[in-house]
């Protein structure tokens, strides 16, 4: 029928606004949501979301251990050659040689946070930080070597 | 003898004080000033000096809606949208739009080479005359109206449909394909919304049976005509909101100036203080549908009364009629800001299938009940 189809149109119609307007002026009423930072000001109790990417970091225990084999997944991952794995041949204790890196080079000023490094990672040895404030006066300082000095690969990862 | 005197003491004490409290009121400044004047200069230079205080007054009120209406705007905004809002320059953020009002005083008012350069620069002008001739008939408070004439409902509804002038006057002047068709759009929308307000406007035509604005507010004595008239009022009320957010160009109407589609359509070209002057009458073109509505469906300055709550009712007539007035129209103005933040923007033909598919009809069907309820007396 024309004029019931016409009548739920024009009561369906103002139930759906009256549910976009109840939602609206909840958070009208409730400032309590309001989910603006005031940055500069609030620095020292900034708290940002849980998934915030700032940049990718390596990890380390408190001996100087790292997750990292090497593997170059994140290499092979990331869409604009952020991330150069120079790797080398440790000598294991039995006399074998073994791959591991030698340094792990994450250029800042390529990447676009994208997280595919992360994903592909598969022993979980890189992860995105939550830190942002990135300016630095010379461009060099943006190219970082992620396993720290004398780091070596934790027991047990392959 | 002593009896009488002391049951007509407590009844003297209320007018007293009564009257005490009516003194703060503009209809008595108006008519302070206007006897002052008459004792001065003589009856003509009088009227000359009032008219000329009218005037100044009104320029006074548009800066002041301009400041209040923009700045109130930000903050709905920015609160529906769980944000801050501004809230840096001056107390709570609130001189902002006095910044951007200074902002935009220095600002080049710059004059694109290939427009027609008389009709460019009127257009501003024009849209900011049609916003100040409508604030003529409205009752601001009790006995305190600029031009109280007796077709004041229809004189607002001839003269607010010339705005659309002023629009497509921009819109071709500025030599732009997108001002164009903005100002397109805009008076394809104001034709057609026009008749759907004006057909709510008149559901409380009938109902009253005048055109003058103080007749209208005076029927409301005993009662809002949104209470007194059931629901027949009510859906005139809501196609007079619809009708009216489309008639001032806001969202979720705002397809005139769609900033997503033309930039700004037609005040794309324009900018500094003619690009201001386009935004204040859209703002007092905001504030005037929603003080006619006040009017029409809330009772103006009219107190709110209930019934024979005696107390109740003189604890409202304690509050003077242009806080009244006011307090209603920021209402309204209020439910047109959350509409614009809530919904989004039509296409033309959703909006046009709105108005003449289901506003037109049902208000059509609507004025039919009102003229049978009027008729019937079913009203209050």
């Amino acid at each position: 029928m024309f004029i019931t189809d016409y009548i739920k149109d024009v009561f369906g119609a103002m139930k759906s606004l009256g549910t976009g307007l109840k939602r609206t002026l909840y958070y009208f009423t409730h400032h309590k949501e309001i989910i603006t930072q005031q940055y500069p000001d609030n620095r020292a109790t900034l708290v940002l979301p849980d998934r915030f990417k700032g940049e990718v970091v390596m990890p380390h225990d408190e001996k100087n251990e790292h997750r990292c084999t090497g593997c170059t997944a994140c290499e092979l991952a990331c869409p604009n050659g952020t991330i150069k794995v120079v790797t080398k041949f440790d000598i294991t204790p039995e006399g074998k040689k073994k791959k591991a890196i030698d340094k792990l080079v994450y250029h800042l000023e390529l990447c676009t946070m994208c997280n595919l490094c992360i994903v592909a990672c598969p022993s979980d040895a890189i992860k995105m930080a939550q830190t942002f404030e990135h300016s630095v006066f010379d461009r060099s300082q943006l190219t970082k070597v992620l396993n720290k000095p004398g780091s070596k690969i934790m027991e047990g990862v392959e | 003898m002593y009896e009488r005197i002391i049951t007509v003491l407590p009844v003297k004490k209320i007018k007293e004080k009564k009257q005490n409290i009516t003194v703060w009121s503009f209809a008595d400044i108006s008519k302070t000033i206007d006897q002052w004047l008459n004792d001065w200069v003589g009856a003509t230079w009088a009227t000359v000096f009032e008219m000329v205080i009218a005037g100044v007054c009104v320029i006074g009120l548009f800066a002041l809606l301009g400041l209040v209406l923009v700045i109130m705007e930000r903050k709905v905004a920015a609160w529906i949208q769980i944000r801050l809002g501004p809230n840096r320059v001056g107390p709570k953020g609130m001189l902002q739009s006095l910044a951007d009002t200074v902002k935009l005083l220095v600002k080049e008012g710059m004059t694109p080479d290939g427009a027609d350069k008389f009709l460019f620069n009127l257009a501003p002008f024009i849209a900011m005359i049609v916003a100040m001739l409508l604030m003529a008939p409205i009752a601001f408070a009790k006995d305190f109206q600029m031009w109280d004439l007796n077709v004041g409902v229809l004189y607002i509804s001839a003269v607010s449909s010339i705005s659309v002038i002023s629009i497509l006057m921009a819109g071709w002047a500025s030599n732009n394909k997108y001002s164009l068709l903005g100002a397109m759009r805009s008076g394809a929308q104001i034709v057609s919304y026009e008749l759907s307000a004006g057909l709510s406007v008149l559901a409380i035509v009938v109902l009253t049976g005048s055109l003058s604005l103080t007749d209208i507010i005076q029927s409301q004595q005993n009662g809002w005509w949104i209470f007194k008239g059931h629901i027949p009022v009510i859906i005139a009320f809501i196609t007079f909101i619809i009708a009216v957010t489309a008639e001032t160009n806001r969202a979720p109407f705002d397809l005139a100036e769609a900033e997503s589609e033309l930039t700004a359509g037609f005040h794309t070209e324009y900018s500094g203080m003619k690009f201001a002057l386009f935004f204040l009458a859209e703002y007092v073109n905001v504030f005037i549908v929603c003080a006619i509505g006040a009017t029409l469906f809330l009772g103006g300055w009219m107190p709110f009364h209930i019934g024979s709550w005696e107390g109740f009712n003189h604890v409202m007539d304690y509050i003077p009629s242009s806080i009244w007035f006011f307090g209603k129209t920021f209402f309204l103005i209020f439910l047109i800001m959350w509409f614009r933040w809530t919904f989004p923007r039509l296409r033309i033909d959703q909006l046009l299938n709105l108005e003449w598919k289901y506003l037109l009809p049902i208000s059509m069907i609507n004025l039919l009940l009102v003229t049978v309820m009027a008729i019937m007396g079913w009203h209050f």
